[in-house]
């Protein structure tokens, strides 16, 4: 059983200590992937997900960042425990990374085939002849012809760049890919080819996949489990019919709410009220307790994972009582029961306590 | 039925660089009735938001003309443009990059009544900056705060209550919520709504998120490299789209629902230089279905009310199937 996991964390905690204050970006992440398995990291601006990935890599900045955390293991192996030079032979090999933004993460004074070659050279034990064959092989199979390895980064369009980026990213065949936001500079044209060229990827290789987003589109579409993210927890996870189909966390349900519907678009939007909580002054208990339409007294104390089912879990202390239920799933159960699509319309619809007053929903 | 209030003909905007002449738009026309809005879709370097600038003549055209609520405004003179700008307003894209650093949220909404000489009187601008403050809901307490100071959804809506300041009867809005979080992103959407309702307004929806402007426009008109190459009734883009970018351009949405498994169109290779383009259809290199008679421009042609075209091939094309 767990030789089955690639990735496993326990009790992640990170925190920037700046002189405004202790920015709580990552507050007690459990975090388990399977061999194989593509997990989509799902949150908004400042929820942790790129901090959360940074420190798998051990690559945030200290000071002032601190890192606290029962175990990281990467296949088997303790990445906490680990030197700095075993962690340079970990990155770009076990594990590697690609980045949001193609544009800053290639260096601009080498060629495209150089940087492929250099992270092959670097890890694995060939000439530099091979090297530079293999990424001539790398660049085609992300397809860009093999004769622009010569050129320079300013000499491709963004989609090209990142393609060059997971290339790199690709080249020593890592056991982990963490993918941070990779399609967010792109088009959509450009972003359904990058997209599938990944999927393509990933089954030829077998590599198990972190991908960050806040697009639930893109989860939909690659990931095979989801981790909701909001004030640096995981606050709903399971597997993407749990999530997409029978979700339960208030967060989870207002994400949903705020996108618009492509068959139905005459619905009326509901958006979260309020705005993301400041993580120097994170509330105590649920974090989202503040904009959540759900939320009695009791969202101050603890909030303990609760397991919905062997795969679907989630951090709502309302849980716990008995019939509670949310609009998205009574609407869901109630479709079922009439057998038909009219019902859940409803989840979108006007009832809801905050959407008829958006216009102040913002006030204080 | 509806009152037309914006005409635009034969509008082009070249630019000058030193390989060549860029034609950022290239001889587009349409027309936009009081009260609706109209959603220009399209990828990066289409030339939708040099025609949202073009149309308000923050930038010159290159040709063509621009006829608002009737009178011809591309040849107007500074001062009458200045005049006739009090009803057109834009708001843009980027909240931080749109507001002045070093001025209060209240001078920033005052800066156009005071500009214009709207109101004179210092309450009554008082009175008047608190009004659009509550109308786009920012809270009272923020009147002498700073930009820096706040999120990315109230400086938005800090952008907006400065467009609204004139009074305005149209507004350009130049993809006014992808610098913003979903949950954030949804508030502006209904706030922009609203004011829609409310006010009459009128509107040009510029962006290249295909499911917000589906879901904000009547009509929508599809760009790529300089062109209009699809317009339709928003339900009628989406049911039946026509040319083979729309096609692709729908397929590639990545919808946040499981029932629905598309199949996806790839559309080979990138955007081509908009630099001196050839007197060929403008998607020829990248198009599935390109054949000889795509070697000449194809015209903007309606092949039902209200939805135009333009391809060559049109009627060749199969339907694109299981896009939602």
């Amino acid at each position: 059983m767990e030789n089955d996991l690639i990735l496993d964390v326990r009790d992640l905690v990170v925190r920037f200590e700046t002189d405004d204050g202790v920015v709580r970006a990552v507050n007690g992440l459990d975090l388990s992937i399977k061999r194989g398995r593509a997990i989509g990291l799902v949150g908004e601006t400042g929820a942790g997900k790129t901090t959360t990935a940074l420190s798998l890599l051990r690559l945030v900045p200290d000071p002032p960042g601190v890192v606290e955390c029962e175990k990281i293991e990467l296949d088997g192996k303790d990445v906490l425990a680990m030197s700095v030079s075993e962690l340079e032979e970990v990155r770009g090999k076990d594990i590697s990374m690609i980045f949001q933004d193609p544009m800053t993460a290639l260096n601009p004074v080498f060629t495209v085939g150089e940087q492929i070659a250099e992270s092959i050279f670097l890890h694995e034990n060939v000439s530099r002849q091979e090297a530079d064959k293999r990424a001539v092989e790398m660049l085609e199979l992300v397809g860009i012809p093999g004769d622009r390895a010569g050129e320079y980064p300013h000499q491709f369009s963004g989609g090209m760049k990142q393609r060059v980026v997971i290339a790199i990213a690709l080249a020593c065949h890592p056991k982990l890919l963490i993918a941070d936001e990779p399609t967010t500079a792109l088009d959509v044209t450009i972003q359904a080819q990058v997209l599938d060229l990944m999927r393509r990827l990933r089954e030829q290789y077998k590599t198990s996949l972190i991908m960050i987003t806040h697009d639930l589109g893109i989860v939909a579409e690659i990931c095979d489990d989801v981790a909701v993210m909001y004030g640096g927890k995981i606050i709903e996870r399971g597997t993407l019919e749990d999530i997409f189909n029978h979700t339960r966390h208030p967060y989870t349900e207002g994400l949903f709410n705020s996108i618009p519907n492509i068959h139905d678009r005459k619905a009326r939007l509901t958006p979260i009220s309020g705005l993301m909580p400041d993580p120097t002054n994170l509330p105590p208990g649920c974090a989202f307790a503040p904009r959540c339409p759900y939320a009695v007294a009791g969202c101050g104390g603890p909030q303990e994972e609760i397991a919905v089912s062997d795969t679907h879990f989630v951090r709502c202390s309302r849980y716990k009582e008995e019939g509670f239920i949310i609009r998205r799933r009574a609407a869901e159960t109630a479709s079922m029961s009439i057998q038909e699509g009219k019902e859940s319309d409803n989840a979108g619809g006007g009832s809801w306590p905050h959407s008829a007053k958006s216009l102040q929903a913002e006030g204080e | 039925m509806g009152e037309k209030i914006l005409e635009v003909r034969h509008l082009a905007k070249f630019f000058k660089t030193g390989r060549g002449m860029l034609h950022a738009v290239d001889d587009i026309s349409f027309s936009l009735e009081k009260g609706k809005t109209l959603g220009l879709v399209g990828e990066s370097g289409c030339g939708k938001s040099t025609t949202g600038r073009a149309l308000l003549r923050l930038i010159e055209p290159t040709a063509g003309e621009i006829v608002f609520e009737g009178r011809d405004i591309t040849h107007l003179s500074r001062r009458k443009l200045k005049e006739a700008r009090k009803d057109m307003q834009l708001i843009f894209q980027d909240p931080y990059s749109s507001l002045d650093p070093r001025k209060t949220v209240s001078q920033i909404i005052a800066e156009p009544i005071e500009a214009y000489r709207i109101l004179k009187n210092r309450n009554e601008i008082h009175e008047r900056v608190a009004e659009l403050m509550s109308i786009v809901g920012l809270a009272p307490r923020l009147f002498n705060t700073y930009p820096h100071e706040l999120d990315g959804g109230r400086r938005q809506r800090i952008g907006i209550a400065r467009a609204l300041a004139m009074e305005p009867k149209f507004i350009v809005c130049d993809e006014p919520v992808s610098a913003l979080d979903v949950s954030i992103q949804a508030q502006i959407l209904n706030l922009l709504q609203e004011l829609r309702e409310k006010m009459g307004l009128t509107y040009i929806f510029i962006t290249h998120d295909l499911s917000v402007v589906n879901h904000f426009s009547d009509e929508i008109a599809v760009m790529y490299l300089g062109k209009i190459v699809e317009q339709a009734p928003s339900e009628e883009l989406f049911a039946n789209p026509l040319h083979p970018y729309t096609q692709a351009l729908l397929s590639a949405i990545p919808i946040p629902d499981l029932s629905v498994r598309k199949k996806r169109i790839i559309l080979k290779g990138e955007i081509t230089s908009p630099i001196d383009p050839k007197d060929e259809c403008r998607f020829y290199k990248r198009c599935n279905y390109a054949c000889d008679a795509c070697r000449k421009l194809p015209e903007l042609r309606e092949t039902s009310p209200g939805h135009l075209v333009a391809c060559s091939r049109i009627g060749e094309i199969p339907k694109a199937e299981g896009l939602f």
